[in-house]
């Protein structure tokens, strides 16, 4: 049986047990025919031209992983902001872990997905917010949709501030040979709301790993959302993130993507304008060596006058690692005054590296302003030069020319510790002491 | 202290130094003088050990060893130190992290532990004071944004934080104003003392009114073909190069 034919009877198991006679088994089986008939994306799509998801489906990956896995607080520590306090939501193998979390109902929500898929309470958000701008032509977003059980749910009501940082984090324990993970989370941030969230998937083992994740995020008139992507994971652990953010009038969504591990990395994110005046702002930081293969997938979609996107992606990679950048700013006839700007720096820094970068711009109104620019190089070789002439050795003077390269991007980070993190996890991965606090 | 003998070097392929010659000892100050293209930022170049360029006769000493197979960074461990004509921006690394870097990566290389803070910010202050920089300066990205003279300011205070034993100053008063030129000679006339040297690279002789060296030497065509004192100098500002090149034919 080969994977296609797993899921589907996989599929065909779950429908069993859960509800048939409403509008989520209606989303479900229509997700799960569009999976059905479009099947796994190849190369052939002009989508997926640069990253082929072939060699990890050959796995024969587990769809249902054991239930029973538990994970002591002090294996895992190490991958939470544990220098603040934070809600978290944690899960384990797909399933909700309560002992590692940290929930709350008070104000604001952070629960589980699970609550809205079967508790009436929640049919309203259900009907207003759930599949509702996850893309219906995507095969690998149908087949989350098709499967979602569980994930995050937060809901920050109007005129609230979350407290606190909230973080969602994918365990995966390895007791199965190889799983196939789709975690599905719904935000919704409300009027003058405001949020930051930090989503991480972290694999504990060498097994394969496959998560195919949702994310849903809804922010409302004026609301301020700061979303956070660590990705830094095994050797053996495929991610494919899809993420689609609607946006009202005036709100400003801001997603910071930091790869710098796994084996296959896509990053699907989309943003669409319903309101004007609008802010949003994607950034990322890239480093990658070995074979890892990172695929950034953007869009933006400009529906209204006056609204702005600032994109801003740094990429280092070595060894034989690869990467994508596809950026594409949709500007229909009505989005006049638009300003929209995309930016994409790589450094190469071996002759097996490679990225392929490629700005779509696609403009319908006739008063607006959208620039990209995109520049693939080595290191400054005279920079080098000047640093070690400072009596900084080679690997460091490397390490903080590729530190001041990516720096523009982290100045974004609100989260303070979290900014640190990062610094930290770039200066392990760049494999330099950078000998001051940042 | 510095012992340059026949050097020959090349850079693809094109030969650039003919069969240098030079000798420097501490507590001297020598100027380069010579007309573009005569190879004068290609010996600093050398002697910091840029690798660019191809040595493929003679050698350089530098305290009786032969550095010629040094990196730059061991180069500048042992105290030789090249103020760069066109410093380079580095943003997101300010001054004073830089500097940290710099003589900490020093001090490591040379065996000794870091410098406590306390120490590191005195000294930053007080070289600071010496070259008249402000302290929000500091706190700038190394370079970015910097006009002409700020940036030679810069070279020379990290000279101050480092105090080589050989200093090479690389057309280091040009983009300055009278005001900037002042105060880098000053400083690098502070810094001057028995067990250093400086080598100065010009084309004019204004930065010699400043700092006034000991020995002027002439560079044309990748040799030193004159050398005097610092009347030299006077003569060469007055009446070019183009005299030399008659005397010696």
């Amino acid at each position: 049986m080969n994977l296609k034919e797993k899921i589907f009877a996989s599929f065909m198991t779950l429908e069993e047990s859960r509800e048939v006679n409403s509008n989520l088994h209606q989303i479900r089986n229509h997700a799960f025919n569009h999976f059905e008939k479009n099947g796994f994306p190849t190369k052939k799509l002009e989508a997926w031209k640069y990253t082929s998801l072939q060699s990890v489906l050959k796995n024969d990956f587990t769809v249902f992983p054991k239930n029973d896995n538990t994970i002591e607080l002090k294996e895992v520590k190490a991958y939470f902001l544990h220098e603040i306090d934070t809600y978290k939501l944690v899960f384990v193998d797909g399933k909700f872990n309560s002992f590692l979390s940290q929930t709350t109902h008070e104000g604001i929500d952070v629960c589980l997905l699970s609550s809205v898929l079967t508790k009436p309470k929640y049919q309203l958000v259900l009907e207003n917010y759930f599949h509702q701008i996850a893309n219906k032509d995507e095969s690998l977003t149908s087949l989350n949709s098709a499967f979602a059980q569980e994930g995050a749910y937060i809901n920050i009501p109007k005129g609230k501030i979350a407290d606190k940082p909230i973080e969602i984090i994918y365990f995966s324990t390895g007791n199965d040979a190889s799983v196939l993970l789709q975690p599905r989370n719904l935000i919704v941030v409300g009027e003058n709301a405001h949020v930051q969230i930090i989503e991480r998937h972290q694999s504990l083992h060498g097994n394969p790993v496959m998560t195919n994740a949702v994310t849903e995020i809804f922010a409302q008139k004026r609301a301020i959302v700061d979303y956070y992507k660590i990705q830094n994971d095994s050797a053996q652990s495929t991610l494919i993130d899809n993420t689609y953010i609607a946006q009202k009038q005036e709100s400003i969504a801001s997603v910071h993507t930091f790869s710098f591990g796994g084996n296959i990395t896509r990053n699907n994110l989309n943003f669409y304008h319903q309101g004007e005046r609008i802010q949003s702002n994607l950034k990322g930081i890239t480093i990658l060596n070995n074979k890892q293969h990172v695929d950034h997938y953007t869009l933006v979609h400009h529906a209204q006058p006056n609204c702005e996107s600032h994109q801003n992606y740094k990429g280092i990679f070595a060894d034989q690692s690869t990467g994508v950048f596809n950026g594409k700013i949709y500007v229909e006839k009505e989005a006049q005054k638009t300003d929209a700007f995309q930016q994409n720096n790589n450094i190469l820094l071996s002759d097996k590296a490679s990225i392929n970068a490629k700005p779509q711009l696609e403009i319908f109104a006739d008063d607006v302003k959208c620039s990209h620019g995109c520049t693939i190089g080595q290191l400054d070789e005279s920079a080098m030069f000047y640093m070690q002439q400072r009596g900084i050795p080679k690997n460091v003077a490397k390490g903080l020319l590729m530190y001041a390269f990516s720096n523009e991007v982290l100045d974004s980070v609100k989260i303070p510790e979290l900014k640190q993190r990062i610094t930290k996890i770039i200066a392990q991965k760049l494999r330099v002491n950078l000998g001051f606090e940042l | 202290m510095l012992k340059i003998k026949n050097l020959h070097a090349s850079i693809e392929d094109k030969q650039i130094l003919k069969g240098l010659n030079l000798v420097v000892k501490p507590g001297e100050v020598h100027a380069i003088m010579g007309p573009n293209g005569a190879g004068k930022s290609t010996l600093s170049s050398i002697i910091a050990g840029k690798e660019d360029y191809e040595v493929t006769e003679g050698e350089i000493l530098f305290e009786n060893e032969d550095i010629a197979e040094l990196a730059p960074e061991e180069r500048a461990h042992k105290g030789i130190f090249l103020s760069f004509q066109y410093p380079v921006e580095i943003p997101g690394v300010t001054v004073t992290n830089f500097i940290k870097t710099s003589i900490n990566e020093t001090r490591k290389a040379q065996g000794l532990e870091e410098m406590p803070a306390n120490e590191m910010l005195k000294k930053i202050r007080e070289k600071a004071e010496l070259l008249e920089i402000d302290r929000m300066f500091l706190s700038r990205s190394l370079n970015e944004g910097f006009s002409g003279g700020e940036k030679k300011r810069n070279e020379i205070f990290q000279m101050a934080m480092l105090e080589p034993k050989l200093a090479i100053l690389d057309e280091t008063d040009s983009g300055l104003d009278i005001d900037a030129l002042r105060i880098v000679a000053n400083g690098v006339n502070k810094l001057k003392n028995e067990n250093n040297a400086v080598v100065v690279i010009t084309h004019y002789q204004r930065l010699l009114d400043y700092i006034v060296p000991d020995y002027v030497h002439v560079l044309m065509d990748g040799k030193i073909v004159k050398s005097g004192t610092k009347d030299l100098a006077l003569e060469l500002e007055e009446k070019g190069y183009d005299w030399i090149k008659t005397e010696l034919n």
